[in-house]
């Protein structure tokens, strides 16, 4: 009998404790059988032509052909590498100029206006200059993509480092710290959450103009080629399957990746609330 | 006043280092290193500039851009101030949307360019939904935690004071939400500038700064690419300072909501 009621205890609270998870999930989930309901009943009802407007069990079955025939993969492999190597340029030299910019007069002065000129144009503008320099292919998206998205980790780096509060310095320089030491100790770390701002605000630019730039630079593989591609052969499904992995990237990469680092860092060392 | 040479050596450095870059621009172009085609000099790019403002070219393709942009960009602020507003105010509302808005969110536009192209043609009509998608994200989030972000405190005072609902609304929740609707007017502008070139690379005919620059390259005329260029950044450049600037002058500077931003 104890045995019961404590079973029956146990589950009681399981209950209590899955019910309001399970009702949020619940309402989580409501909008998007709505919005999946309507893109249903359009598809079926043939408004549009089924050619140009599948229903959804076509593009996840599009979807999971292609996942399990690796050419999906291939594609997001591809545009991932792409997006590591040309946002990997966008933050080793913005956080290097941004540093020396924040830390130097000299060069902030220098280098200033002409990173307010380049920095306003739209970074696709410069795609075809780009295509025509250094032809099509990887080169060409791998430097757009770092070219664009430094600015705003420049942007963010020199703010930071020019917020660092003075008095931090100056204690710290009295109580004998070395030009290294203070460097490393308290400037870095003082301008941190700036600079994880900049990149993340880099990366999110990086990715969305890496899907641009891969259907412009005619790149071998790529989701963005990959859904320009599907275009001249009316494959909508294969489209839409690519959208959706674009998005779970794009997501995955803001909540994944900089969540877990801005944790392990500037909210660790007590500078951010989560 | 004690700054002034600070910042007379700072305008110095600065024209030293465009100078410089010009300068560089140039040797570069006459050294014949790359082929003139591919790297025209500044003075062939400022006549290309002149002869295509003067005979209206130009203009023509700002003014098809700008008549892109501005149409997106009206419709995303028809529908991302009220919904936004509407999420922040009524639960139901913001339980509804803000799934699908995270969901929706981080789907770069351009992804969407080959699919609009096959449903909506190529044309005005694509470039247009591409930026209405661009620009409604960043309006939406930023109003949608503007409201959020007026203080309760305000709210209570001013219906002790005996504000009705609509006095609330329009004196109090409004005004406070701005600042952060401004900031996302801009980053919503800047958005939708970028998606209206990449839209008008791959989905425009004829007319506009992105076709032309894509059109150019055709033909290998690197001097109308550049100069398209230029326009493309002095447009953005105005609107940024002169539209936007102007706006948060008028409003919330002028409030006292946030204090004047350097430069």
């Amino acid at each position: 009998m104890t045995e019961a009621s404590v079973a029956l205890g146990t589950m009681r609270s399981a209950e209590r404790g899955g019910w309001p998870r399970l009702a949020a999930a619940g309402r989580t989930m409501f909008p998007f059988a709505v919005v999946g309901g309507i893109w249903e009943a359009t598809a079926h009802a043939g408004v549009f032509p089924g050619k140009l407007f599948p229903p959804l069990e076509t593009i996840a079955a599009t979807f999971v052909r292609l996942t399990l025939s690796g050419i999906l993969p291939h594609h997001a492999i591809a545009t991932l590498l792409r997006l590591a190597a040309g946002f990997a340029i966008a933050a080793i030299l913005g956080v290097g100029i941004g540093l020396a910019m924040g830390r130097s007069r000299r060069v902030e002065d220098y280098l200033l206006p002409l990173i307010s000129i380049l920095a306003p144009i739209p970074g696709l503008a410069y795609t075809p200059l780009f295509l025509l320099w250094f032809g099509p292919g990887n080169p060409t998206a791998v430097l757009l993509v770092g070219f664009v998205s430094s600015f705003a980790v420049i942007y963010n780096t020199w703010t930071g480092v020019k917020a660092v509060k003075e008095i931090w310095l100056r204690s710290a320089q009295a109580m004998g710290a070395s030009d290294m030491h203070v460097f490393r100790h308290v400037i870095l770390p003082g301008a941190l959450p700036y600079i994880l701002t900049g990149l993340r605000l880099g990366l999110a630019q990086a990715w969305r103009i890496l899907v641009a730039v891969e259907m412009l630079a005619s790149v071998p593989w790529g989701l963005g080629w990959m859904i320009f591609g599907a275009q001249q052969f009316l494959a909508t499904d294969v489209m839409l399957a690519g959208v959706f992995v674009i998005a779970v990237i794009g997501l995955a990469l803001e909540k994944l990746v900089f969540k877990r680092l801005e944790d392990f860092t500037v909210v660790r060392w007590g500078m951010m609330a989560r | 006043m004690n700054i002034s040479p600070d910042r007379a050596r700072s305008l110095r450095r600065a024209a030293v280092s465009l100078i410089a870059a010009a300068v560089l621009y140039q040797v570069v172009a006459w050294s014949g290193y790359f082929p003139a085609v591919l790297f025209p000099g500044i003075p062939v790019i400022a006549r290309t500039l002149w002869r295509m403002s003067v005979n209206g070219t130009m203009l023509l393709h700002a003014a098809f851009t700008l008549y892109r942009v501005l149409v997106g960009f009206v419709m995303a602020v028809l529908l991302g101030l009220p919904l936004g507003t509407l999420m922040a105010r009524f639960q139901p509302v913001e339980r509804f949307f803000m799934p699908l808005v995270s969901a929706l969110m981080p789907i770069p536009s351009f992804s969407l360019v080959p699919l609009f192209m096959l449903w909506f043609g190529i044309g005005n009509l694509t470039t247009i939904l591409i930026v209405f998608y661009a620009a409604t994200f960043p309006i939406l989030f930023n109003t949608w935690s503007g409201v959020r972000a007026v203080n309760p405190l305000w709210l209570r005072a001013a219906g002790v004071m005996g504000a009705n609902e609509r006095a609330l609304f329009w004196k109090v929740i409004i005004p406070g939400a701005s600042p952060l609707i401004i900031t996302g007017l801009r980053q919503a502008f800047l958005r939708s500038w970028i998606a209206v070139i990449g839209a008008e690379m791959l989905a425009a005919s004829q007319w506009g700064l992105g076709w032309v620059i894509f059109d150019a390259e055709q033909f290998l005329q690197t001097n109308i690419m550049m100069a398209s260029i230029v326009m493309i950044g002095v447009i953005g450049f105005l609107f940024e300072r002169l539209v936007f600037g102007s706006i948060e002058h008028a409003t919330v500077v002028r409030w006292g909501m946030v204090r004047q931003a350097r430069q």
